[in-house]
C-alpha cells in the first residue's frame, strides 16, 4: 500500500492540481462554497498522503526530515478547517519535489553521458568454442572475447590473436587509431575500427581502466568540501531546531497558525541542495571537457590558484624531440654516426630516440660494455673504441678537450634552444647535435587566458640547460625559469613557493614528475589515461591537452562562485521569510512554500548555468 | 566480507541521503564505517558480513523507506 501511493506521487500531483482549480472555478465561479471546501479537503489528504509516508519512515530510523515538518504543519491546517492552505502547501511539495528531480537530472546528465558508453555485451567463446552475445557483467577475467570491426570492446585484456586498429579517444582523448596486434593492451569502450580481435579478459567492470574513471568522477561528485560539510551537520540540527522553534511559538502565543507556519517556512530546502548542485554541474562540465576534478576540495583550491609551475618536456612542449643541427669535427662521419646509433639504440631516452630515429637505419656494431652516467651521458665500448655519448658535463668527465671554435658552437646551439649531445671517440670530440623540441601549438594562447583569469605567476621547471629553459619561457612570458632540476629539485622548489604563502598548481607529465604533482596543492596530470597520473594528481586533463587548462581554472572559478550565489540565495530566503512572518499581515503557508520551491528550483537552475560554462576568448 | 554497491533511483533531497544512511547502519552485520550513500550518483557502497546478512536485507530495508533500488552488485572484499 504505502508503496503503492509513493509510485503514484506524479499521478496524485496531477490529481490535487485538478481538484484545487476545480475547487477555485467552482467557488470564485458559481459561489458553490461548500463543494469547494470538499474539493480542497480531498486534495489535501490525497497530496499528504506520500508525504506523511515519507515522514513517517523518516521517523522511523530517528531522522526529522523536512517532510515530518510540513506533515505537522499540513494535520494543524486541517484540524484548523483551513483547507484552502493545507491543499495548496501539499501541492506545492509535491510539485516541487517533480521539479526537482526533473532538473537535478539536468544538472548530473553529464555524468551519465560518460556512464553510458560503456559497453553492455561481448561475444564470448563458450565451452563448445562458438563465440555468443551475453551481457558484460557475465564476462570473468580470464574470458576469450571476439571483437568485431564497428564494435565496442569490452573489457580491458590482451589480444590474443588477429589484429586491427583502435580509436582509443575514450580513455586517452586522442582520436588517431592505435594499432593493435597480438599481446597488445586493449582497453574497454575503446573503438575497432578496422580488423577483428580475440582478447583474453584482464579486467572486467569497475576495475578496467574506463570504470576507474567513471569512479573516480562519481566519487569526486559526492565528496564533500569543508562547507558542505558543516551544511550537512548543520542540517542535521536544523530541521529539529524550527520543529522546537515552532512548538516554543505555539506555547507562548497559543496561535497555532503561527506554530504551523513556521514549520513551512522554516524548511531548509535550497540550502542543503544548493552547494551539491554547484558541484555536480561543474564536476560534469569539466568531465564532458575532458577534464577531472576530483572532488568540491579541488574546485575550492584550484579557484584560488595565484602561482602555476610547469614541467617544460611533454607539458609546454611536444616531448617529441627532434634533431635540428649538427656538426662534426672529424673527416671519419660514417664510423661516427655507426658508434653513435649503436650505442644510442639501447637507450630509451627521449633524446636518443630523437637520435636514432633521426639518423634511420645505418650500420650498427655491437656493443661491448655501457655506462649510464647520471645527469650526463653514456659512455660504451664499441668496436674497441672508447664511446662517449652525453652533455659537456660528460665530456668534462671524460676529460674531452673543447676548442674554442667549438665552444662558440655550444653556445649558439645554446642559444637557439638545442638541448646538447656531444660524441667523442677514445678523447677526442668527433661530433655535435642540436636537439629541439617543439612549443605546443597554442600554448602561448592558453597561458595568456592562465594570466586573464588571475594566475599572477608563471614558472617553468625542468630538467634542460638554462638556456633552452630561458628560451622557452621568453618566448611564452613567462615569470621565472630554472633550468637542470632533477625531480626531487622540483620538489624542493614548489616547497618553497608554498612556505611563501602562495598557492601552487603543479602541472606535469605525470610519471617522474609524480612528487611534484602529489606535493602542490594542485597536482594536474597531462594524463593520457595511465593509472599513475589519474590516481597522484587532483585534476587530469585527458587528452593531455593543454588547451584545457584554461577551461579547467575558469570552470572551478565559476563553480566556486556559483556555490557562494546559491549560498546567499538560501540564506537570504530563510531569513526574509521569517522575518515577514513576524512583521508582516500577507504572509502565509502557501506563500512560504511558494518562495521556498521557487527558491529551490532557482538555485538549481543556477547551478545548471555551469553546465554551460565555457572560457572565453 | 562482502563489498556491495547498490544503484537506487534518482534521489533529490539530501535527506533521503540521511534516511538511508540510518536505516542500511542500523542492520546487523552491516559494517558502520563502510555506509556511503552518494547523493548524487545516487549510490550506496557498503561493506557487510554475509554471514550474518543478506543483499537482500539490505534492499528490503530501503525499499521499506521508499526508494527503488535499481540493482546491486556484491564482490569479496
Amino acid at each position: 500500500m504505502q508503496r503503492f501511493i509513493l509510485s503514484k506521487k506524479h499521478f496524485i500531483t496531477l490529481a490535487s492540481a485538478v481538484l484545487i482549480s476545480s475547487a477555485f472555478v467552482l467557488d470564485l465561479g458559481f459561489h458553490l462554497e461548500h463543494i469547494a471546501v470538499w474539493l480542497l479537503a480531498v486534495a489535501s489528504v490525497l497530496g499528504l498522503a506520500p508525504i506523511a509516508i515519507q515522514a513517517f519512515q523518516a521517523l522511523k530510523v530517528k531522522v526529522v526530515s523536512i517532510d515530518v515538518l510540513v506533515t505537522i504543519a499540513v494535520i494543524g491546517a486541517f484540524v484548523l478547517k483551513n483547507f484552502e492552505e493545507s491543499s495548496i502547501v501539499t501541492f506545492l511539495f509535491l510539485f516541487g519535489a517533480y521539479l526537482e528531480q526533473r532538473t537535478l537530472n539536468k544538472t548530473r546528465s553529464a555524468i551519465k553521458e560518460l556512464v553510458e558508453m560503456a559497453p553492455d555485451s561481448a561475444f564470448k567463446q563458450m565451452k563448445n568454442g562458438e563465440f555468443e552475445e551475453v551481457g558484460v557483467d557475465l564476462v570473468d577475467i580470464g574470458d576469450v572475447l571476439l571483437v568485431k570491426t564497428g564494435a565496442k570492446v569490452p573489457v580491458d585484456g590482451i589480444v590474443m590473436s588477429g589484429e586491427g586498429h583502435i580509436n582509443e579517444a575514450s580513455i586517452t582523448g586522442e582520436a588517431s587509431p592505435v594499432s593493435k596486434q597480438k599481446d597488445s593492451r586493449v582497453f574497454a569502450t575503446t573503438i575497432v575500427e578496422n580488423g577483428t580481435l580475440q582478447i583474453v579478459a584482464e579486467r572486467v567492470g569497475e576495475d578496467t581502466t574506463f570504470g576507474k574513471i567513471i569512479e573516480l568522477v562519481e566519487e569526486a561528485q559526492d565528496s564533500k568540501s569543508e562547507a558542505e560539510r558543516f551544511i550537512d551537520r548543520f542540517s542535521k540540527y536544523y530541521t529539529p531546531a524550527v520543529l522546537i522553534l515552532a512548538s516554543i511559538v505555539w506555547l507562548i502565543s497559543r496561535d497555532v497558525e503561527l506554530a504551523i507556519t513556521m514549520l513551512v517556512l522554516g524548511c531548509p530546502g535550497a540550502l542543503v541542495i544548493g552547494v551539491p548542485v554547484s558541484h555536480v554541474a561543474g564536476i560534469g562540465n569539466g568531465a564532458r571537457h575532458g577534464i577531472l576534478l576530483k572532488g568540491s576540495e579541488v574546485i575550492h583550491d584550484f579557484s584560488r590558484v595565484d602561482t602555476m609551475v610547469f614541467d617544460k618536456t611533454g607539458t609546454l612542449t611536444v616531448g617529441n624531440p627532434k634533431v635540428a643541427d649538427t656538426k662534426y669535427y672529424t673527416s671519419d662521419i660514417e664510423h661516427t654516426l655507426s658508434y653513435l646509433v649503436s650505442v644510442e639504440k639501447q637507450s630509451d631516452h627521449p633524446l636518443a630516440k630523437a637520435i636514432v630515429e633521426h639518423l634511420g637505419t645505418i650500420r650498427t656494431y655491437s656493443v661491448e660494455s655501457t655506462s649510464v652516467k647520471k645527469g650526463g651521458g653514456i659512455v660504451a665500448t664499441v668496436d674497441g673504441h672508447r664511446i662517449a655519448i652525453g652533455n659537456t658535463t660528460l665530456m668534462e668527465q671524460e676529460q674531452v678537450p673543447l676548442a674554442e671554435e667549438v665552444q662558440k658552437d655550444i653556445d649558439r646551439y645554446i642559444k637557439m634552444g638545442n638541448s646538447l649531445v656531444l660524441t667523442a671517440v677514445d678523447g677526442v670530440l668527433h661530433m655535435l647535435m642540436g636537439i629541439r623540441d617543439q612549443l605546443r601549438p597554442g600554448v602561448k594562447e592558453d597561458l595568456r587566458k592562465l594570466r586573464k583569469l588571475g594566475v599572477k605567476h608563471l614558472i617553468v621547471l625542468s630538467g634542460d640547460n638554462q638556456g633552452t629553459v630561458d628560451l622557452v619561457a621568453k618566448e611564452l612570458e613567462l615569470t621565472e625559469a630554472h633550468g637542470h632540476m632533477l625531480p626531487h629539485d622540483k620538489a624542493e622548489y614548489i616547497k618553497k613557493l608554498q612556505a611563501e604563502g602562495r598557492i601552487v598548481a603543479f602541472v606535469g607529465d605525470g610519471v617522474n614528475d609524480s612528487p611534484s604533482i602529489a606535493l602542490a596543492h594542485i597536482g594536474i596530470a597531462m594524463g593520457s589515461g595511465t593509472d599513475v597520473a589519474i590516481e597522484t594528481s587532483n585534476v587530469v586533463l585527458m587528452n593531455s591537452d593543454f588547451s584545457r587548462l584554461p577551461h579547467a581554472l575558469g570552470l572551478t572559478k565559476s563553480t566556486a562562485r556559483n556555490m557562494h550565489q546559491n549560498i546567499t540565495i538560501a540564506v537570504l530566503v530563510v531569513l526574509v521569510l521569517l522575518a515577514s512572518v513576524f512583521f508582516s499581515t500577507w504572509m502565509n503557508m502557501s506563500i512560504g512554500m511558494l518562495v521556498h520551491e521557487l527558491s529551490i528550483l532557482l538555485v538549481i537552475l543556477n547551478g545548471m548555468r555551469l553546465l554551460r560554462y565555457r572560457v572565453r576568448r | 566480507m562482502k563489498k556491495a554497491t547498490i544503484q537506487l533511483e534518482t534521489l533529490t533531497c539530501p535527506s533521503c541521503m540521511l534516511k538511508i544512511e540510518h536505516a542500511t547502519k542500523a542492520i546487523k552485520g552491516v559494517e558502520k564505517e563502510s555506509v556511503k550513500v552518494m547523493f548524487n550518483s545516487s549510490k550506496v557502497k557498503l561493506a557487510f558480513d554475509d554471514g550474518l546478512v543478506g543483499i537482500g536485507e539490505v534492499e528490503r530495508a530501503i525499499t521499506a523507506l521508499g526508494y527503488e533500488v535499481k540493482n546491486s552488485r556484491v564482490s569479496d572484499q
